[in-house]
């Protein structure tokens, strides 16, 4: 119960300090689901986003998966209700009074100057997510490398050419099956 | 209140319809899945209410997504538009996700399955990393926001500063620094 209770506090926050879509809340969701609350570790908080990434519909539903990690069947509905739900009525309330403020001088700045904070915490997400994933001191120099080199070769790919992201996931994983085994 | 016209669409025609991006959706993007669906597709929106509900979304807190699916959702048919049109989006992606953690639960410690799901891992990383370039660019280009990018960076990955913190602490000042008449008006 206490579990449930803390699921509902955490993602209730992370909901409403959602900016700029979801992958800003990553740095903070992986500090309080890995670091305070020990709901899931590193490696297991960056493969369920990965997983996340591989799935249809919204890419932060993976926090479904953290809360049932952390408390069951329970433990997923909560975090699921409490990651959509608030930012979800502020959105529903707020589109009824928008017409107040949509010629606001102050909301082109909001904008400008929420931008650059944006990138920065999905910068933070990318180290959030590959200090574990890419860049693990528990792994050999040889794992590693791999996976660094398949991270930026993702990157590379998608500069290059518009393919589906999601053929790109299976391919990541493929080339950690065929690379990685007995590492 | 909703517009009367729309009191006619059926809920269950409004979750349909996003229940169907929810499952064809692979690979992100759900923003142009929307608007496929929304403006050319039903003609439920036009192009202008569209992106309208787009630029409410992306202002406040949430995922843009979901957020356009309640705003569409709720000019269609209220609060049950709104509910219906969200957990269309959101319940067929969860529903494989937990498919995908039960399998993941029970192989983790497969060697095979765990070498595979590394290179998953590595390459979401990859993802992520390209989609905030791209979406960046503007500001990596721009001196004085490069710099609100990498101190907000360096505070969140590295000195650990909570997201509250950030978000009451730096984006005032950055948002002041673009204060009404300190833009250049818009080329």
């Amino acid at each position: 119960m206490k579990d449930l209770i803390k699921i509902l506090n955490v993602f209730c926050l992370l909901s409403l300090l959602a900016v700029g879509g979801g992958s800003a809340v990553l740095p903070q969701m992986e500090h309080e689901t890995v670091s305070l609350q020990h709901w899931v570790t590193g490696e297991q908080f960056a493969t369920i986003y990965s997983l996340g990434q591989m799935a249809p519909g919204p890419n932060m539903s993976m926090v479904a998966l953290i809360g049932w990690q952390a408390a069951g069947g329970a433990g997923l509905i909560i975090a699921l209700v409490a990651f959509y739900l608030p930012s979800s009525f502020l959105t529903y309330g707020c589109s009824y009074v928008w017409d107040i403020f949509k010629d606001n001088p102050w909301r082109n700045s909001l904008q400008r100057g929420m931008a650059p904070i944006t990138i920065g915490l999905m910068l933070a997400g990318v180290h959030a997510v590959g200090k574990t994933a890419c860049i693990n001191p528990d792994r050999s120099l040889h794992f590693n490398t791999i996976t660094c080199v398949t991270a930026l070769a993702v990157t590379g790919i998608l500069f290059a050419k518009r393919i589906n992201p999601a053929l790109l996931m299976l391919g990541g994983g493929a080339a950690g099956w065929f690379l990685l085994r007995g590492h | 209140m909703p517009p009367a016209a729309s009191d006619q669409l059926g809920v269950a025609e409004i979750f349909r319809a996003f229940a169907k991006i929810g499952v064809t959706s692979f690979g992100g993007g759900l923003v142009a899945y929307l608007r496929d669906a929304l403006v050319t597709d039903k003609k439920w929106m036009s192009e202008e209410e569209f992106l309208a509900a787009l630029e409410i979304g992306q202002t406040l807190p949430g995922l843009n997504s979901v957020n356009v699916a309640i705003i569409a959702g709720r000019k269609l048919a209220g609060p049950w538009g709104a509910f219906a049109a969200a957990s269309g989006l959101i319940l067929p992606g969860v529903v494989l996700l937990l498919v995908l953690g039960l399998l993941y639960d029970r192989f983790r410690h497969d060697p095979d399955v765990a070498a595979a799901l590394a290179g998953v891992a590595a390459a979401a990383v990859g993802l992520l990393l390209q989609v905030t370039l791209k979406i960046g660019a503007k500001q990596f280009l721009n001196l004085r926001d490069l710099c609100f990018v990498l101190g907000t960076f360096y505070l969140v990955a590295f000195q650990h500063v909570s997201l509250p913190v950030v978000l009451f602490l730096v984006a005032p000042i950055a948002i002041i620094l673009c204060r009404p008449g300190k833009l250049k008006p818009k080329a």
